[in-house]
């Protein structure tokens, strides 16, 4: 056995069943929903329930997960989940997801936070436990449930959704081949302590933050890899809206065949850190063995994760223990108005 | 509920975790001290399944305190596929939709939650499938 072979054993992701359209939101806020639309390429997107939240949707997909891997929940040495919504600001979110799958009480937990990287960030430091030999399993999860102020930009897009990847030396679904990070300090979007929303520099998020370490991530780990764009059947990039990823995608010189699997943001909106990493499990749903899997996450403040995945035979095996990542999106979903959006995102201020 | 009593009922809130009698089979859940079957007091570790159907339910319009922004909300009565039975909100749904004998699974969702400083409690609620 190769010791520092690392990979994918187990991977799920939840979406919430509720939804708001574009239209309901710009209604609102006597805004051009077409506009909106077609400036974001977005037309609806996933709302947590009023019971639901990043632990919440964290378990479930970590349930999936464990269905694909069906390993030992005992076996798992770390839990780490990435995320800008947290429920509690000082008690883990891992521990609770830890005791859910019965992974407790000898295991390591932390909770990330690096705005829309925090996912990647925990499965990087997931995988990098297991091809150290530090442990069997470790769990990285990115997941939220995104904070826009109302009237704001971001309320087009702020989503639900969670992603859980479980890593391991055996039975790997998917080999990591490479990693690459690269980030510097670029402060296009914060969240400062008590602040119920975040605030962004507008079209700063683009070039100089977006596109300036998503690229060159996404250039380094080419570099490294000595690989060509034409050489992977998929690649996901981080998605706050549909055009940066697909713009992305074109700088690097893949085509949009390539990206529209993982591209989910059209009708799940933005999870922020559960963003590339559901578009990655949508990928793994359907992926064949052999494929080569391009991924470079963004978060801001700044920087990118990339990771290259090449999917193994035993893929297809498990591919349907769990619900799909696409049934989840496209089925069983309950749209909402938006007087009763504002009381599930508790936007709503009531008397004590 | 006390932060004390939540976390004593993690096990079978988080996980479903129930007692089964060593001697006649019986699922307790909760645990129980003594078999109300057979008398035994030996009982070993049990995971309840995740899924099952409704028994019967019904619909909420005026809830307690705790519960009044939830409203209209479902709550009922799941056999799951041990043939235990559990009592449990019925999430995601309009009650149009909802059918005895309905097929349900069990998702881990918050429960309650003590105002905007309290402890988060979850568990399980029953949703559509």
């Amino acid at each position: 056995m190769d010791n520092n072979k690392a990979g994918i054993v187990g991977y799920g992701a939840y979406i919430p069943r509720y939804r708001i359209r574009v239209e309901e939101i710009a209604k609102v806020w006597g805004a051009d929903a077409n506009s909106y639309k077609k400036g974001l390429d977005v037309l609806e997107k996933s709302v947590p329930g009023p019971d639901q939240d990043t632990i919440s949707m964290s378990v479930e997909a970590t349930k999936y997960a464990l269905k694909r891997a069906k390993i030992d929940p005992q076996e798992i040495g770390a839990i780490y989940i990435g995320s800008e919504s947290h429920p509690y600001a000082v008690k883990p979110s891992g521990t609770i997801v830890a005791e859910a799958i019965m992974a407790t009480p000898d295991i390591h937990c932390a909770d990330y936070e690096f705005a829309c990287k925090a996912g990647s960030e925990a499965m990087f430091v997931s995988m990098s436990l297991i091809k150290a030999g530090e442990m069997k399993y470790a769990i990285g999860i990115g997941g939220d449930t995104s904070q826009g102020a109302p009237g704001d930009a971001l309320e087009y897009t702020t989503a639900a959704g969670s992603a859980s990847f479980i890593f391991g030396k055996d039975n790997l679904l998917a080999e990591c081949l490479y990693t690459h990070s690269y980030m510097t300090d670029t402060p296009d979007f914060w969240r400062r302590e008590y602040m119920h929303y975040p605030r962004h520099g507008g079209r700063f998020t683009g070039e100089p933050a977006y596109f300036k370490h998503t690229i060159g991530c996404g250039k380094k780990i080419l570099e490294k890899s000595g690989m060509n764009p034409s050489d992977f059947q998929w690649a996901v990039f981080h998605q706050p809206n549909g055009k940066f990823p697909k713009r992305a995608a074109k700088m690097l010189g893949f085509s949009f065949e390539q990206i529209k699997q993982g591209w989910l943001v059209p009708l799940l909106g933005n999870t922020y850190s559960g963003a590339s990493p559901i578009g990655l499990t949508a990928i793994l749903d359907v992926a064949k063995p052999g494929d080569l899997i391009f991924m470079v996450s963004y978060g801001s403040g700044s920087g990118s994760d990339g990771f290259i995945f090449k999917v193994t035979d035993k893929l297809p095996e498990v591919q349907n223990l769990a619900p799909h990542t696409r049934y989840q999106l496209e089925n069983n979903r309950i749209y909402l108005d938006y007087g009763t959006y504002t009381k599930y995102r508790g936007k709503i201020l009531k008397a004590e | 509920m006390s932060v004390a009593r939540y976390w004593r009922e993690i096990p079978r809130r988080y996980r479903l975790e129930a007692g089964k009698c060593s001697n006649c089979g019986y699922i307790a859940f909760p645990h129980r001290l003594v078999c109300p079957e057979c008398g035994s007091r030996k009982f070993e570790d049990y995971r309840l399944k995740d899924t099952g159907k409704i028994v019967s339910f019904t619909t909420i319009e005026v809830g307690p305190t705790e519960f009044s922004d939830q409203v209209p909300y479902n709550v009922g009565i799941i056999e799951l596929g041990d043939e235990v039975r559990i009592t449990a909100q019925i999430a995601d749904a309009d009650p149009k939709d909802i059918k005895i004998g309905g097929k349900v699974k069990l998702e881990f969702r918050k429960i309650q939650q003590d105002g905007h400083a309290g402890v988060i409690k979850y568990g399980y609620k029953a949703v559509l499938v």
